[in-house]
């Protein structure tokens, strides 16, 4: 079978679907998504990325791949290599022999990235689907279409280093168990959401929007600084391939799904009423954009009030989600 | 968000790059929406763009000034930081530091130039000038 290559917004959900897809298991970006109950929200001061701390607005790279294992009965072999030649050979055998092979790699060495995207992030997903003399077909799921790759190239972007360094890490399945997904899996997945979103961690879901909310609020307004973290949170919500309002227009596509797989129809509503709150993320950023360019003087309090009221429509948002899927 | 509100606003930073978003079609469905980017994003990335030119720029300055190697213009111009530059490299990070001084940078012998310049992508010689 030829391989499809589909946009999507996210890279790790995107590859693991066109994977999935790829081996007959009828999986869209939204459901591989929803369904490794991906969505999350957590600041964590401790981590920097260059400079700034991590806040993240889903769960830790591979966690779809993991999360993903259970539901659908599947192995996945997962692979890293101590030399860009033992990995760049490795796939060059996986290629030969017909395989299509799942790489994490760093956006900055990636050519065919604009430019001003090319940031050192290291945990990005793609998939690799053949070669052509010197180049790497690639499949890049946040491009619209299929895209090559200089094996020089692709071979440093495997191998950087620094945070979450990818160390060649390759990936493929080795078996899938089950062909279809079950209305309990989806039921289960909404359930382990609601818990990671309202849990007791306090950098975790709603308490971590209320920690970064009073981080916020001690910004001095006059500090560049400041304006330099608040674009920060912008980006990481807006910028890295989230499909919007980080990650929770894709969440609300997926109950929207989960409402016919889970023969739940009242996920339908929740649906509508994630993506009112999706909406409020996004006048979230473009305030604080605003003020990040100074169109409007910056004003810390005014982004911390509003962090706080996403956190408390996600809290009764998630809280109503829990008891609709008891 | 429906689909008539996915901006088109033609984002510089994307080039022409259109991204995957989910919108609401009329029949209330989500569906996956190519959008050439907006404001918001577009003002945030430039704005983490321009912090490392202006960065590289001021190195420049200091290395014309004879009080930074060229070793630092180019950190910074890769948008590396001491920390991933001293990962990248190897070198741990007090002598990455030592290094971005002119008299540090002096001392380097071929064999440890090679591995900044392997670090940061370039030519032995682009790796001691200032482009």
């Amino acid at each position: 079978m030829s391989f499809q290559h589909q946009h999507a917004a996210h890279c790790e959900s995107g590859v693991i679907s066109s994977l999935l897809r790829h081996h007959g298991v009828p999986m869209t970006e939204t459901l591989a998504f929803g369904l490794s109950a991906a969505l999350s929200f957590a600041y964590l001061p401790f981590i920097k990325v260059s400079g700034q701390p991590l806040i993240a607005y889903r769960m830790p790279p591979r966690g779809i791949i993991k999360g993903l294992l259970a539901p659908l009965a599947a192995r996945f072999r997962f692979e890293t290599f101590h030399t860009p030649q033992a990995g760049q050979k490795r796939l060059d055998d996986l290629l030969a022999g017909g395989q299509i092979v799942g790489l994490q790699t760093s956006v900055y060495w990636l050519p065919y990235f604009p430019p001003d995207m090319r940031f050192h992030f290291n945990a990005h997903n793609l998939l690799v689907y053949g070669k052509e003399g010197d180049d790497y077909l690639v499949s890049d799921p946040v491009f619209e279409d299929p895209v090559r790759c200089a094996s020089a190239d692709l071979s440093r972007a495997r191998f950087a280093k620094g945070l979450l360094a990818p160390k060649g890490l390759l990936y493929y399945p080795t078996a899938i168990g089950c062909m279809s997904v079950t209305p309990a899996a989806v039921r289960a997945a909404i359930r382990k959401n609601c818990r990671t979103m309202l849990g007791l961690v306090p950098i975790e879901g709603v308490r971590g929007m209320r920690l970064l909310a009073s981080k916020v609020q001690r910004l001095p307004g006059n500090d560049p600084q400041s304006a330099d973290f608040i674009g920060h949170i912008v980006r990481m919500q807006e910028e890295i391939g989230t499909g919007g309002a980080g990650f929770r227009f894709i969440y609300a596509a997926f109950l929207q799904e989960a409402a016919q797989l889970a023969e739940l129809p009242s996920l339908a509503r929740f649906s509508e009423r994630l993506t009112t709150i999706g909406d409020g993320w996004r006048a979230l950023a473009l305030k604080a954009a605003r003020m990040v360019k100074r169109r409007e003087p910056l004003d810390p309090p005014a982004i911390a009030a509003k962090l706080r009221e996403q956190a408390a429509h996600e809290e009764a948002f998630f809280r109503d989600l829990k008891a609709a899927v008891r | 968000m429906d689909i008539e509100a996915v901006p088109q606003e033609g984002n510089a930073t994307l080039g022409s790059l259109r991204k995957a978003t989910y919108a609401r079609d009329a029949n209330g469905r989500m569906v996956i929406v190519p959008s050439r980017g907006w404001e918001a994003e577009e003002i945030v990335t430039s704005h983490a763009v321009e912090a490392f030119h202006a960065q590289a720029e001021a190195a420049r300055e200091r290395v014309t000034a004879g009080l930074a190697s060229p070793l630092e213009y180019w950190m910074y111009a890769r948008r590396m930081d001491v920390t991933l530059l001293s990962q990248t490299s190897g070198f741990w990070q007090w002598r990455v530091k030592r290094h971005l001084q002119p008299k540090g940078f002096a001392k380097l012998s071929p064999k440890q130039l090679e591995r900044y310049a392997q670090a940061l992508g370039l030519s032995l010689a682009a790796l001691e000038q200032l482009p």
